[in-house]
C-alpha cells in the first residue's frame, strides 16, 4: 500500500503571536516551526501504523523552501520513508492543494492522508482540494481509520456524534484526534533522516485565488471581576444586567 | 449577481442555518437556499423569512457524502448562476466546500467572522489568537460562516420551495452506523455553555453541571483530560484538538485553562472561571471569576440562576 502524507510547517505551539510590515505578515522573529501536530500526531503516526501492519510505503510532501527541509527531516526522523518537498511559496490552500494531487495523480497512492488543519490557517481546506483534484472520495474530520484489502473503515464526526463510515481505496482522508497517539523521534529515527530521500521538485503552474491582506490581534482582555463565591446572585445579576447574556 | 446559501435541514432548520441565510442576505444579492435531505417543505419555506427568495431542495441525497452535495451544490450554484455561495462552518462545509472551491475555481474563506468588506473576509487564525482579512482574487467566492458570528434576522415573509433535481450521483461513501445522542443542544451552536474539568473528581459529581445547564438552557462541555479518561464523551470535549466554540456564556468549572483549551474557547462572549486555585491561567481569560470549590458554588449559582428565571 502506498501512503502519501501532507505536511505543513507551522510555529511551535507555544510561540508569541505578532505581525510585522504594517500588520501585514506574521513575524517570524524567533519563531520555531514544528510539524503541524495534527499532520504528524494524526496524519503520519497513523500512516506508519497501516505500513507496519498491511506493508508498503509512506511518502510525506510538502510545498515549500529549502529553509523548511529542517521540518522535512522531523518528519522522516518519525519514520517515514521518502520526501518530496515541491519548490514553492505555499501562497494559499488552493495552490498548495493543486501542486499536491498534480503530484498524487501520476504517482498512484492508494491513500492520502492530512491533518484536520494547520494550527496558524486553520482552514481546513487542503485536504478537500486535493480529493476534487483527484476525484477521488474524501472522508473528513475521521477518528479512526482501519484498512482491510481495498476497503477503509472510518470513524468520522458528525455534528454531537459520529458516523462508522466505509470506502473504497484511494481515498483522501483528514485525520482528527482519536486517529493515532503522538510518536517520539528516536536517535536512530533522527540518524536515518539525514540520509532518507528528500526530493525537490518544480511546481506546477496554478493559480493563487485569496491572499491574507492584513493581520490583527484581539483587544485586550478587560481585567477579570472576582465574585465572593458565597453570592451567587451578584453573579448571575452582572451576567443577567451588566454582560446580558442570560 | 446572486448568491446561494447551502443549509442542512435534516433536524429543521437549526440556529447555523439561519445565521448562513441572514449572512447570504446581507451581501446583497438575490439569495437562494439549496438543501437536500427529509425536512418537509412548510419548514423550508420559513427560510424566506430570513432573506431567501426561493429554497431548491433535493430529496435524493441523504448521507452525508461530501461528493453529492458537492454535485447537488454545483448544479443549484449553475441553475441560479450564483457568484457567490455561503456555507455554516460546520463538518459538511468543512468537506463540501474545498471540493466546489476547486471545481468552480472560487476563491474560498472558511470561519468568516463578520461580512466582507468588498472581497475581504475577516476569519481567525493562529487557533484564535488572531485575525485575518482574506481577499478574494477571483469574481467566484465560497464563504463559509462560523457559527454564532452573527445573530439570525427574520423580517420578510415565507418563500417558494422547489423540488430538484441536483444530478448528486450515486454515494461513494457507505454509511454503516450513526451514534449520535438525541435531543441535545449540538455544541457548536449553543449560546450558553457550562463546561468542567478534572476539578469535578470523578464523573459521578458531573449531576451538578447538568443541571446548571438544564437551568440556563445551555449544552455541557469537557476539558480534554475528562474526555481522554473516558469520564464524558468525546464530542463533549472543548479545546484545541477538540471543538472549538464561540457561545455567548462559557462557564468553566475545575478546568485550569492551559493553551490548548483556550484556543478552543477564546471566541466566547463572556467567560465565567470557577476554580479553587486562584493562580489559574483561566483567570487571565476570564471575564468574572470566582475562587472557590465547584461543589459548593454550582449549586448555589444554580439555585441564583432558578431564582432570576422565576422571577422573569
Amino acid at each position: 500500500m502506498k501512503i502519501l502524507v501532507c505536511i505543513s510547517k507551522s510555529p511551535d505551539t507555544t510561540s508569541k503571536i505578532a505581525f510585522t510590515d504594517g500588520n501585514a505578515k506574521f513575524d517570524e522573529n524567533g519563531v520555531q516551526y514544528i510539524v503541524n501536530p495534527y499532520d504528524e500526531w494524526y496524519a503520519l503516526v497513523r500512516g506508519l501504523e497501516l505500513k507496519e501492519a498491511n506493508g508498503g510505503s509512506v511518502s510525506i510532501i510538502t510545498v515549500g523552501r529549502a529553509a523548511d527541509d529542517a521540518v522535512i527531516r522531523k518528519a522522516l526522523a518519525i519514520g517515514a520513508d521518502e520526501a518530496i518537498r515541491i519548490d514553492a511559496d505555499p501562497t494559499d490552500a488552493y495552490f498548495v492543494a493543486m501542486q499536491i494531487s498534480e503530484y498524487a495523480k501520476s504517482n498512484g497512492f492508494d491513500l492520502v492522508l492530512t491533518g484536520k488543519e494547520t494550527i496558524n490557517y486553520n482552514g481546513s481546506q487542503v485536504a478537500g482540494m486535493i480529493a476534487e483534484g483527484m476525484d477521488l472520495p474524501f472522508i473528513s474530520l475521521a477518528s479512526k481509520l482501519d484498512i482491510n484489502g481495498t476497503t477503509a473503515t472510518l470513524e468520522t464526526e458528525i455534528v454531537g456524534g459520529v458516523q462508522v463510515v466505509e470506502a473504497e481505496l484511494p481515498i483522501v482522508v483528514s485525520c482528527a484526534k482519536g486517529m493515532a497517539e503522538q510518536r517520539i523521534p528516536n536517535m536512530r529515527g533522527i540518524m536515518a533522516a539525514r540520509t532518507k530521500p528528500l526530493n525537490v521538485i518544480p511546481a506546477a503552474e496554478v493559480d493563487t485565488l485569496t491572499s491574507f491582506e492584513s493581520y490583527s490581534l484581539p483587544d485586550a482582555k478587560s481585567e477579570c471581576k472576582m465574585i465572593d463565591p458565597e453570592n451567587m446572585d451578584e453573579l448571575v445579576e452582572l451576567l443577567h444586567n451588566e454582560a446580558k447574556v442570560i | 449577481m446572486s448568491t446561494l446559501v447551502y443549509i442542512n435541514s435534516n433536524n429543521g432548520l437549526a440556529k447555523s442555518a439561519l445565521e448562513a441565510v441572514t449572512y447570504g442576505k446581507k451581501l446583497g444579492d438575490d439569495v437562494t437556499v439549496v438543501t437536500c435531505g427529509s425536512a418537509d417543505a412548510s419548514k423550508l419555506s420559513q427560510l424566506g423569512e430570513y432573506g431567501a427568495s426561493k429554497v431548491m431542495v433535493d430529496r435524493s441525497v441523504t448521507a452525508n457524502d461530501a461528493q453529492q452535495i458537492s454535485n447537488l451544490v454545483k448544479t443549484a450554484a449553475d441553475s441560479v448562476g450564483a457568484t457567490t455561495i455561503v456555507f455554516s462552518h460546520d463538518l459538511i462545509a468543512k468537506a463540501v466546500a474545498p471540493r466546489l472551491s476547486v471545481r468552480l475555481k472560487a476563491g474560498l474563506v472558511s470561519g468568516a467572522i463578520a461580512v466582507p468588506e468588498g472581497n475581504t473576509v475577516k476569519v481567525n487564525v493562529f487557533s484564535g489568537k488572531a485575525f485575518g482579512n482574506v481577499k478574494i482574487s477571483g469574481d467566484k467566492k465560497i464563504i463559509s460562516l462560523l457559527p454564532n458570528s452573527i445573530q439570525p434576522e427574520a423580517g420578510g415573509s415565507d418563500c417558494g420551495v422547489e423540488e430538484f433535481n441536483g444530478n448528486a450521483g450515486q454515494p461513494k461513501i457507505k454509511v454503516l452506523e450513526t451514534k449520535k445522542p438525541e435531543g441535545e443542544i449540538p455544541l457548536p451552536e449553543a449560546e450558553l455553555v457550562v463546561s468542567a474539568g478534572r476539578g469535578l473528581k470523578g464523573p459521578e459529581n458531573w449531576g451538578m453541571i447538568e443541571d446548571l445547564a438544564a437551568s440556563l438552557g445551555a449544552a455541557t462541555a469537557c476539558s480534554r483530560p475528562v474526555a481522554d479518561i473516558g469520564w464524558r464523551p468525546h464530542h463533549e470535549h472543548v479545546g484545541q484538538t477538540g471543538v472549538a466554540i464561540r457561545p455567548n456564556l462559557y462557564i468553566a468549572a475545575g478546568i485550569s485553562g492551559a493553551i490548548q483549551h483556550l484556543a478552543g474557547v477564546n471566541g466566547s462572549k463572556v467567560i465565567v472561571v470557577i476554580n479553587t486555585d486562584a493562580e489559574a491561567p483561566f483567570f487571565k481569560a476570564a471575564d468574572y471569576g470566582v475562587i472557590g470549590d465547584a461543589f459548593e458554588v454550582i449549586p448555589r449559582l444554580n439555585e441564583a440562576v432558578k431564582k432570576l428565571k422565576a422571577s422573569n
